[in-house]
């Protein structure tokens, strides 16, 4: 007998769609929230601002080393958050499948987001899904939009960024971007080549309360990677970053991946690392305590905000020169040679 | 990385950058003519750090951005084709022809894929019987070895859905026709360590006789790049011109001769369009009859129609290293690596994608 897949009719309202629900949503994702499978979640409110983010996961693959669409899904929802120093309150999960997706296949990413949120401490309140004809999607989208709580006094953003705050990444670069360009290409390279996929709130909260008032900007270096991620901090602070190459933090594989591929580092997609912009007094504090946790183990000071021209950012090479680092243009492309 | 990183060991570089200041006691106007030697100059900011005296212009040395626009055309023609499917290097994707480009063409339905290797475009047209794979075969003596290689295995294990373009171009005939240009001024060459690999560094001797050009075949790593602009300083300093191999662990001074003799039995020399230099004879190579079902030129029944370059775009002059990127008016105006109208800025290893990656406002 052949696998079971995904049919139209799991789309149409009817039976198919319920059966859909009870049988794989709510079996593994269960809260009482989602549960009562209301039109709309009503969720309790409680004081300060509302964060509110939405992003669509499109991967391909769906299955990767390190993770999936649905493990993505969860953490780059969660991130965003997080990286306006909000604590996440819940997410949606909207689906959509196409016709033919193996039931099996879909149940894993279920019971990946399920896992997910469960280890985040962050639930799936309300949902969505709708089946396209085959050949009209590719396997499986997903949407996740999150809310959250910031207090009404903390405000973290790109503008925030001061002359002399510290750089500071909280991984390695380019371990997703690179995992899926070789898998997509076919490329079978030796070593341990995984996405980095994590939620970041947990390490955000830990930075918040320990130094209060100086992380100034939080962002997550997804698509465009940190070069392109530091163009748009050096533009919206109206200041120039220098960074030192010597002390970016790459994996010994990715750095051998991008070598073969004519790729950069530091133009490719993380999904588990954020760059925190911190006043320069605290950045050793704020370095030890990422150290300390799995999430920012390899965190490292990269550079500094200073004065100069807006938008600028700039590598001081190990050699003693420096080259400008422009923002990612385009997708990027493997080299002929 | 064993034998890599030894060569970006910041200890040995740092001293070799003093060494480099104090080798230059004549200026001197280099030629890097390879366009992963522009890349790797700028990765390090040695144009930044250079010894007053020695400037470094950017050569023809980008496969990609030497693809003529009517090649470019072809190329795209041939993608809209029905039961036809593309296969190039990633580069290619984005590379202007007359009005388009591949990337278009891929939006609007033609099959285009980006592939690592030829041999990957043969497992395709394996995977595709129903489809002619067309592989677009741009690039110079480094990359022609593996695409014949690739047509001979399409023929001896008779995959006859399988053809290749080739616009496969050779490195010293565009070099002698750049050199007997009585503009240019160069003193050195630093000679690309790649295609010295297959052709061998003696292949430069009789340009270095011929021109009194200083001649050096140098790898891309921190330490190859200083130890080689020291060389090219010393020759012109010590008025010593001759070819010195400073990238022995992957050029020999002979050629390779396997390599060789596999061209030789697919292609035969043939004149090439190079876009900003115009046709060049026996700069390029075609397929020999032989293997002709293998030739897209022969199953397309290809003529190549003149194609006009971009107004205003001074990449020929670039290519010639005449101009600097900065002295064209389009270059990050109307041309930029989201939107490139001349080649250079195509391609990452585009002279003008490298200036404006790493070198603006420097």
């Amino acid at each position: 007998m052949s696998e079971k897949t995904i049919l139209l009719d799991h789309g149409s309202g009817g039976l198919a769609s319920q059966q859909l629900i009870s049988d794989l949503f709510i079996k593994h994702l269960d809260n009482p929230i989602l549960r009562s499978l209301e039109d709309s979640a009503i969720l309790p409110n409680r004081p300060g601002n509302l964060a509110f983010t939405t992003d669509s996961y499109v991967v391909d693959p769906i299955f990767f080393p390190g993770g999936d669409i649905g493990k993505l899904a969860v953490h780059g929802t969660i991130n965003d958050l997080a990286m306006r120093g909000a604590e996440p309150l819940c997410l949606s999960l909207g689906l959509i499948l196409e016709e033919g997706l193996l039931l099996s296949d879909l149940e894993k990413i279920i019971i990946s987001i399920a896992q997910s949120c469960k280890e985040a401490g962050v639930p799936v309140v309300t949902g969505d899904t709708k089946v396209v004809p085959r050949g009209k999607g590719d396997k499986i989208f997903i949407n996740t939009s999150g809310i959250g709580f910031v207090p009404v006094d903390l405000d973290i953003s790109s503008k925030k960024a001061k002359e002399g705050d510290a750089v500071i990444l909280s991984g390695t670069m380019g371990d997703h971007g690179i995992t899926i360009m070789t898998r997509r290409a076919g490329v079978a390279l030796q070593g341990d080549l995984r996405s980095d996929t994590m939620a970041l709130h947990g390490l955000v909260k830990a930075l918040l309360a320990d130094l209060p008032g100086s992380v100034h900007t939080l962002r997550d270096p997804t698509r465009g990677g940190v070069a392109t991620t530091l163009n748009e901090i050096a533009e919206n602070s109206g200041l120039s970053i220098e960074l030192n190459a010597d002390a970016l933090p790459v994996r010994p594989e990715v750095n051998a991946a991008c070598e073969l591929l004519g790729l950069e580092p530091l133009y490719l997609a993380n999904e588990g690392k954020c760059l925190a912009i911190v006043d320069g007094k605290f950045a050793d504090k704020a370095l030890a305590l990422m150290n300390s946790r799995a999430e920012g183990k390899d965190a490292a000071i990269i550079g500094k905000l200073v004065a100069g021209k807006a938008g600028r950012v700039v590598i001081n090479t190990p050699v003693g020169g420096t080259r400008v680092v422009m923002p990612l243009h385009g997708m990027p492309l493997p080299r002929i040679c | 990385m064993k034998h890599l990183d030894e060569y970006r060991d910041i200890s040995l570089a740092k001293p070799l950058v003093e060494e480099l200041k104090n080798a230059v006691t004549k200026p001197l106007r280099v030629m890097e003519v390879c366009g992963s030697h522009t890349m790797a100059i700028f990765r390090n900011g040695l144009r930044t750090i250079l010894p007053e005296g020695m400037e470094l212009v950017s050569g023809p040395g980008c496969p990609v951005c030497v693809t003529s626009a009517s090649h470019m055309d072809a190329f795209i023609a041939m993608a809209d084709m029905e039961n036809v499917r593309v296969t190039i290097f990633g580069d290619l994707f984005r590379v202007p022809g007359t009005h388009n480009s591949l990337a278009i063409a891929s939006s609007q339905g033609a099959k285009v894929d980006i592939v690592y290797s030829p041999m990957d475009a043969l497992e395709i047209a394996k995977k595709h019987p129903d489809e002619l794979i067309v592989f677009l075969g741009v690039g110079f003596e480094t990359t022609t070895p593996g695409i014949a290689a690739t047509i001979l295995a399409a023929k001896t294990q008779n995959v006859p859905n399988f053809v290749v373009f080739s616009t496969q171009k050779t490195m010293p005939p565009p070099m002698e026709a750049l050199l007997s240009d009585p503009d240019l001024k160069i003193d050195g060459l630093l000679c690309p360590g790649h295609v010295s690999s297959i052709i061998g560094a003696g292949a430069w001797t009789p340009l270095a006789e011929k021109y009194n050009l200083a001649c050096v075949v140098g790898g891309f790593e921190t330490v190859d790049l200083l130890k080689s602009l020291i060389l090219l300083a010393r020759q012109v300093g010590n008025n010593d011109i001759k070819v010195e191999n400073s990238y022995p662990r992957a050029v020999a001074w002979e050629s390779n001769k396997r390599a060789e003799n596999m061209v030789a039995r697919i292609f035969e020399p043939a004149d090439m369009d190079w876009r900003g230099l115009g046709r060049i004879p026996n700069s390029g190579l075609r397929i020999r009859k032989e293997f002709s079902d293998f030739d897209a030129e022969v199953r397309f029944d290809i003529v190549l129609p003149e194609a006009e370059e971009p107004k205003g775009c001074l990449c020929g002059n670039i290519l010639k290293g005449m101009n600097s990127p900065m002295e064209c008016p389009l270059f990050d105006t109307r041309c930029t690596p989201a939107n490139p109208i001349g080649p250079c800025m195509v391609s990452s290893e585009g002279t003008c994608a490298a200036y404006h990656k790493y070198g603006r406002d420097l």
